[in-house]
């Protein structure tokens, strides 16, 4: 299967720290493992560095070399017209996320260490009903897609904006800014009602989780990751500290994401959706699941909308208004931001939302 | 994983982002317009591994036990870091080419109404990329392709039935969304069928056509005159619908 199924060196490693696990780290233990921080991480402590131990350079070092050793029955294994898909798939998933997930990178650790707490309490209106639409509208201003809005949300409720409106621009950023809708009018040319039903539906389905976020929302079930500047650190060592700390833990969750949608894209077949097109209950449904699982950037998910056509409209709009509000990917990359307990409720929540709000929408506009 | 690891991979994974933006290695995976942004996310995380790496050096060389990890237990990273090795082995030890017939025939045509039909030369051979070729045959009726000897460019794939196609996959932002156009070929089709061959077909507009039996999209075909194979483009995608 995948190349990191086979190293037994880093299988050591993690056979130590947790016994009862024997898988490799390439098997997607993704979401599933407790990843806190209080879990210990194997080797890296430096207290007393014994010779024999193997540490996690090490470890790294000899996968590389098993991998560069074993790639000729690597590239054997992975010549059938199946994989070939699924790693190309994955790997364009992975290449084309990766910038954006770099500048939400940065701009989350901006916002962690040079803008103070002070400046979102002064921005921001404190009352809820307000700030929620506020932090909705302002997902306009963020160029790019939804890799990008995760970690800028993650840094904004640390520095002590309200979660609702993180969520409400984690939830709108990816849907309403100006790329996207551009993108949406270019795909939908004889449609130009789609780039306002989008728009409408996008931001008030992420008001909505706001609201409802206010309403029923528990701080406890949020566990964003401690993530607190030393005493000791400069402004710049916190800075790329920050970065490290979210490309690696934001980009492992990618991987996870990435390898479920490109499973999907190489092993489910299309024709189950001619079936579902007829009825317009079960192709709202239909279109709506889809987009959660092909985790398509929603800069280029009006495009798949568009070859869509024997699906109405409506059905169309829930593809565009759940796609880029929750799929695999940002699922797994919510678990890792704001923790599992968040995620298992807030995406649920989402799909029900963005489903409604996406055919009240489409009842009036399409 | 702890930070010289973290920055040994943040380097390795900046370096092949690099080397696929400066090679004709990123078109397989996405669109050529994401060049510039792939090189600087490459550079931002050899930037972040060379800091990562010069602070910790810093650390341990200025014997500042407060700062080495050890003393600020905050934030181990998880297991699941270890997974950003996957991508590494895959784009540089894997490097899987771009997709081909398997995904063509598996995805219905995405065939879309084109907004206008420029003009095209008046005399001598028609050069048309798939796309505009199926656009025009199917909704326009092939008006102005008739009487033409119009070449293509395209890989080919075969159907269920053994329909040959000549295929272009259509890309807006990455192979995740990739689609295909499909144009059948009929007439004197080459003998042995080799799917994923790049082949330039000569031929000529035939009314004939069929639907995708995927999702039942109007495929039109073309009267084959002539086949060669042709080395695959720089960029194996049709990016006509990015513009």
């Amino acid at each position: 299967m995948e190349p990191g199924g086979a190293p037994p060196v880093a299988t050591t490693e993690k056979a130590r720290n947790r016994p009862d696990t024997p898988t490799g780290p390439g098997s997607p233990t993704g979401p599933g493992t407790p990843t806190g921080p209080g879990t210990p991480t194997g080797g890296d402590g430096p207290a007393a560095p014994t010779p024999r131990r193997l540490t996690s350079p090490l470890a790294l070092t000899l996968l590389l070399l098993l991998m560069v050793l074993l790639q000729s029955p690597l590239r054997r294994a992975l010549a059938a017209p199946v994989m070939q898909t699924w790693t190309t798939v994955f790997v364009a998933v992975m290449i084309q996320a990766l910038p954006f997930l770099v500048l939400g990178v940065l701009l989350s650790a901006a916002i962690a260490v040079y803008v103070p707490p002070s400046f979102f309490a002064r921005a921001l209106p404190r009352h809820p009903a307000l700030v929620v639409p506020v932090a909705g509208l302002a997902g306009a201003v963020l160029p790019g897609c939804e890799c990008a809005s995760v970690p800028v949300a993650g840094a904004l409720v640390r520095r002590g904006v309200t979660p609702a409106a993180a969520l409400a621009f984690l939830l709108s950023a990816p849907a309403i800014n100006p790329i996207v809708l551009t993108a949406t009018a270019v795909a939908f040319p004889r449609n130009p009602e789609m780039v306002l039903a989008r728009f409408v539906a996008s931001l008030l389905v992420a008001c909505a989780m706001g609201w409802l976020w206010h309403r029923l929302g528990r701080t406890d079930w949020m566990r964003p990751p401690a993530h607190g500047r030393h005493e000791s650190q400069s402004k710049g060592e916190a800075f790329w500290d920050s970065t490290r700390h979210d490309v690696m833990h934001a980009g492992g969750f990618l991987v996870v994401g990435a390898m479920a949608a490109a499973t999907l894209k190489a092993v489910a077949p299309e024709h189950w959706l001619r079936a579902a097109a007829d009825n317009p209950v079960v192709a709202v449904l239909a279109l709506a699941v889809l987009a959660v699982v092909l985790s398509i950037c929603s800069e280029a998910d009006a495009f798949v909308a568009a070859s869509l056509t024997q699906f109405s409209l409506t059905a169309r709009l829930a593809f565009l208004v759940v796609g880029p509000m929750i799929d695999l990917k940002l699922f797994a990359m919510q678990a890792g931001t704001f923790g599992r307990g968040f995620a298992f409720r807030f995406a649920p929540a989402t799909f029900v939302l963005a489903i409604g709000g996406a055919v009240l929408t489409g009842a009036v506009f399409l | 994983m702890n930070r010289q690891a973290q920055s040994a991979v943040l380097f390795l994974l900046g370096a092949s982002l690099l080397h696929a933006g400066t090679t004709d290695l990123y078109l397989r995976y996405v669109k050529a317009g994401l060049q510039p942004l792939l090189l600087a996310a490459g550079a931002v995380l050899i930037a972040t591994a060379l800091a990562t790496a010069w602070y910790e050096w810093r650390a341990t060389s200025h014997g500042e036990t407060a700062t080495t990890p050890s003393a600020a237990p905050a934030h181990p990273e998880p297991r699941v870091s270890w997974l950003l090795v996957l991508p590494l082995l895959a784009l540089i030890l894997v490097a899987p080419p771009a997709l081909g017939s398997y995904s063509a025939t598996r995805t219905g045509t995405s065939l879309q109404e084109p907004l206008a039909y420029p003009a095209l030369p008046a005399a001598g051979d028609l050069r048309l990329s798939v796309v505009d070729y199926a656009g025009r045959a199917v909704y326009d009726d092939g008006r102005t392709l008739t009487g033409r000897r119009i070449r293509l460019t395209g890989f080919l794939a075969l159907d269920r039935d053994g329909t040959p196609y000549l295929v272009r996959m259509a890309l807006n932002c990455c192979a995740a969304d990739a689609q295909p156009v499909k144009v059948g070929l009929t007439g004197r089709i080459p003998p042995v069928l080799q799917p994923d061959t790049w082949l330039e077909i000569t031929g000529t507009y035939t009314p004939h056509r069929v639907k995708d039996p995927v999702n039942d999209g109007p495929i039109p075909f073309i009267e084959v005159t002539g086949a060669r194979p042709v080395p695959p483009p720089k960029d194996p995608y049709d990016e006509t619908w990015n513009t």
